[in-house]
């Protein structure tokens, strides 16, 4: 029983981890367009200068 | 998806059928100037990967005269000196559109981004440099053949955009809480060897986890619950609402007391349940609100004013002020005509398959696009008072009116609620009065009941019906765009169908007549350089005619070419000819020619009205074009009921009649006249090619174009239908079954959570039965 002292909190930051990664994603715009982001996947950039960030 | 492989347009060295750039019959390797100049500019950038890239092209890249607005005031100046312009793009269909758009404006010095989304077709540029390049970077895409227009939060109503995003965060706070929750909750619920106080750690750390995402998570329930309280009604979301509340309490008292079990687990997992299905639900509409929202986008425009040095945004025009409307330039406002005669095409407004020729002081409405010569107008209504805006709001209107249309759930639900909340209030005082139990006590096989009837079952008995009749119906090309839509179509039973682009395919062909193959090479080389329908449709029968010189064109009437004439009866100087769609050549020393033409039935039309007869429905047609050309399309495709001559006005008007009847009317229409029929009509369905407008009205969109689909779709909803009832029935079946249990104090949390599943699972086995059905 005393190992769920580690595990616990361990499972709730690793969840944590990954709700924050989502909240993230989602911040960020990252669902905002599912429909271009199917068709960009076949682009072959190698002549691209595209967002120079 | 085949974006790859296919060969490039340019690849036909001679016999060109479709032009190189936008993808349009033509017999030349372009089919204007237009799409030379995008090709070439294409190619000019290094980008002519982009036809390889293309899917499918069919005309929409032709491209259109710069934007006359001046896109540098929509510029948003940003913090570090860069300004940042958003576009709505019509015309990005593929990704090859926003990976030409994007590496177009890459190309340029200056742009430090430029990123165009697909599912909302928005592009969003970055640069740096003052804002009047917001211009040349809108003429450069208007170049490439898309059509552009400044992003306006009124345009797309922002809000959505919000609540789509907070109710994904919503959804992911939830899992994350019913995941973790879950986590601390096994050992409680399986009562492995925990001392009291192992348990009431893992209730006060599931009380922790629980407590936060019920609070956040659960607002978007909450508010919907309050507006439905504030009405005063019960919904879904309030039973819902009242049922994780009240299991929050229940659990939170348990965690001070250290009672044997909480409900986090319970109360989180139904909350995200509930918040996935409204995901689903959204996304499923959220397109066809987009094509509305992109339409509204595209008709804001310039007019151009008399007197005045530049033109002036449509909001701006005054009642009176004269306006000059170019060749080819759509009419924005309501209008008197100051000119002598103006040729109007008001096929979207009005439904009539050829232009119209109006007379001095004749009374434009909105919409019509001139087909003729440049002419001059009194503005009688501003934008906010024109016919236009009138449409907008009677469009709205309309749709808050079927949105009240209570869907089957809900109307089970109206029923269930208060039988389950009666039941659980029963159970406390029944525990406190009745037995004696303390009345913490009696609070728990209260909320047990409460959990147990939760509309788990319920709420997704439909939906996940819908969602596999929805998919089957997709396969067959039709869209389902409402989420009451099928329920609506298995209930219909009568089936208004409008002419023009519905039951016929829109495009006037040439039947075959008393001229020869010499006579019809000379009159299209001449109809090459009009671009009325019918001189298109001789032309696109005789595609390889050469382009006559020196022809000039009398709007409304014809063309001349020296003295051979191409039009009207009357200008070839036949006297008058009332048998519908023709054109004359008379030439000077031979007997003159007729072409007569006809705008042909979709080849499924006689079949899918036999359909809908067969499965009970009667049958109208409602056109508005002349009431003589309606007779005879009807007797071709079998429809005894038939009435020409239909204003939009008019077409709504015989709607609310029939409703008044009693019917239940399906509505097939196409065009912005048919908007208000299809957003009064019980359940209504527009085809792909339609006009945005029509679309967004529909509940349905037939994307094949054919109305056999369609047809075939009512016995599919039909089937549907039952099923759901069916499921809402074993819900119910299941709450009878288990309600005794939790009453009577016998509900575990695992009990509890055995019944709610298998309840869920056995309406979803259910529904994918229906699947095999539906093949």
């Amino acid at each position: 029983m005393d190992i769920l002292v580690w595990l616990i909190p361990l499972a709730l930051f690793l969840g944590g981890l990954g709700l924050l990664g989502f909240l993230w994603a989602m911040r960020s715009g990252q669902y905002e367009d599912l429909d271009g982001a199917a068709a960009r996947i076949l682009f072959d950039d190698d002549d691209v200068r595209k967002d120079k960030r | 998806m085949s974006v790859l492989g296919r060969p490039a347009p340019q690849a036909a060295p001679q016999s060109y059928a479709a032009c190189a750039h936008c993808g349009a019959p033509s017999s030349t390797r372009f089919c204007c100037t237009g799409c030379e100049g995008a090709h070439h500019l294409v190619q000019g950038l290094g980008l002519d990967a982009f036809y390889r890239k293309r899917e499918a092209a069919d005309g929409n890249l032709k491209p259109v005269d710069p934007p006359n607005l001046d896109f540098a005031a929509h510029a948003v100046a940003q913090k570090d000196g860069t300004h940042r312009l958003e576009l709505v793009v019509s015309g990005l269909t593929c990704g090859a559109c926003i990976w030409l758009v994007e590496q177009a404006l890459a190309a340029e010095p200056d742009v430090r981004r430029a990123r165009a989304n697909l599912s909302t077709r928005r592009l969003v540029i970055g640069w740096e440099g003052p804002a009047e390049r917001a211009n040349d970077f809108s003429a450069l895409i208007a170049r490439l053949g898309f059509r552009v227009a400044p992003f306006s939060p009124a345009c797309l109503r922002a809000t959505e955009d919000a609540e789509g995003r907070e109710l994904a965060r919503a959804l992911g706070i939830a899992a994350f809480g019913a995941m973790n929750v879950m986590l601390v909750s096994v050992p409680v619920w399986v009562g492995v060897e925990l001392g009291e106080q192992s348990r009431h750690l893992m209730h006060w750390l599931a009380a922790l986890i629980g407590m936060p995402t019920v609070l956040i998570a659960g607002m978007p329930l909450y508010r919907g619950a309050w507006r439905g309280l504030q009405a005063g009604r019960l919904n879904m979301d309030s039973a819902v609402s009242l049922g994780v509340i009240a299991t929050t309490l229940m659990s939170l008292s348990e965690t001070f007391r250290n009672g044997e079990y909480t409900w986090f687990d319970g109360a989180t997992a139904l909350l995200a349940l509930m918040l996935a299905g409204r995901l689903l639900d959204r996304a499923a509409r959220r397109r066809a609100r987009q094509s509305v929202a992109e339409l509204l986008a595209l008709q804001e425009g310039q007019v151009q004013v008399l007197g005045a040095p530049a033109p002036i945004p449509v909001e701006r025009v005054a009642v009176g002020a004269r306006i000059l409307v170019a060749s080819g330039e759509r009419l924005r406002l309501d209008a008197r005509l100051d000119d002598a005669e103006a040729l109007l095409d008001t096929a979207s407004t009005t439904g009539e398959s050829l232009p119209r020729r109006f007379a001095r002081g004749e009374q434009l409405a909105a919409g019509g696009v001139n087909m003729g010569a440049p002419f001059t107008a009194t503005v009688t209504a501003t934008a906010t008072d024109g016919s236009l805006a009138a449409m907008g709001r009677f469009l709205e209107r309309a749709e808050q009116a079927r949105g009240r249309f209570p869907a089957l759930a809900d109307r089970a639900a109206r029923i269930y609620i208060p039988i389950a909340h009666v039941v659980a209030l029963l159970t406390f005082l029944g525990w406190w009065l009745w037995v004696g139990a303390p009345w913490q006590a009696a609070l728990v096989p209260a909320v047990a009941a409460l959990i147990i009837t939760c509309p788990c079952g319920l709420a997704i008995a439909v939906p996940a019906v819908q969602v596999v009749t929805s998919g089957a119906l997709f396969r067959r090309g039709v869209l389902v765009a409402s989420s009451t839509g099928i329920e609506r179509l298995a209930s219909a039973d009568h089936v208004v169908l409008d002419k023009t682009g519905t039951l016929t395919e829109g495009r006037p062909r040439l039947l075959p007549g008393a001229w020869n193959d010499e006579d019809l090479r000379e009159a299209a080389s001449l109809a090459r350089r009009s671009r009325h329908p019918l001189a298109q449709a001789l032309v696109r029968a005789c595609p390889d005619a050469p382009v006559a010189e020196g022809v000039e064109e009398f709007p409304g009437q014809g063309l001349r070419q020296g003295k051979t004439r191409l039009g009207s009866a009357r200008f070839c100087g036949l006297g008058e000819d009332r048998t519908g769609m023709g054109l004359h050549l008379a030439r000077p020393g031979q007997a003159p020619v007729a072409f007569r033409f006809a705008d042909a039935l979709r080849p499924d039309a006689a079949a899918a009205i036999a359909a809908f007869q067969r499965a009970g429905l009667s049958v109208e047609l409602l056109s508005g074009d002349a009431p003589e050309v309606v007779a005879r399309v009807a007797a071709e495709a079998g429809i005894e009921a038939h009435r020409g001559g239909a204003s939009p006005e008019a077409k709504a008007a015989r709607i609310a009649e029939l409703a008044g009847q009693g019917k239940r009317v399906l509505m097939v229409g196409d065009g912005v006249n048919d908007a208000a029929a299809l957003a009064s009509a019980h359940v209504s369905a527009a085809p792909a090619e339609g006009m945005d407008v029509a679309q967004a009205a529909s509940d349905f969109v037939l994307q094949g174009g054919g109305l056999l689909p369609l047809a075939e779709a009512i016995s599919r909803a039909r089937l549907a239908q039952r099923v759901a009832a069916q499921n809402i029935g074993f819900a119910f079946l299941y709450n009878i079954v288990a309600v005794p249990v939790a009453i009577l104090g016998f509900a575990t949390p695992l009990i509890a959570a055995l019944v709610m599943a298998s309840s869920s699972l056995a309406v979803i086995a259910n529904a994918l039965r229906l699947q095999k059905e539906m093949r």
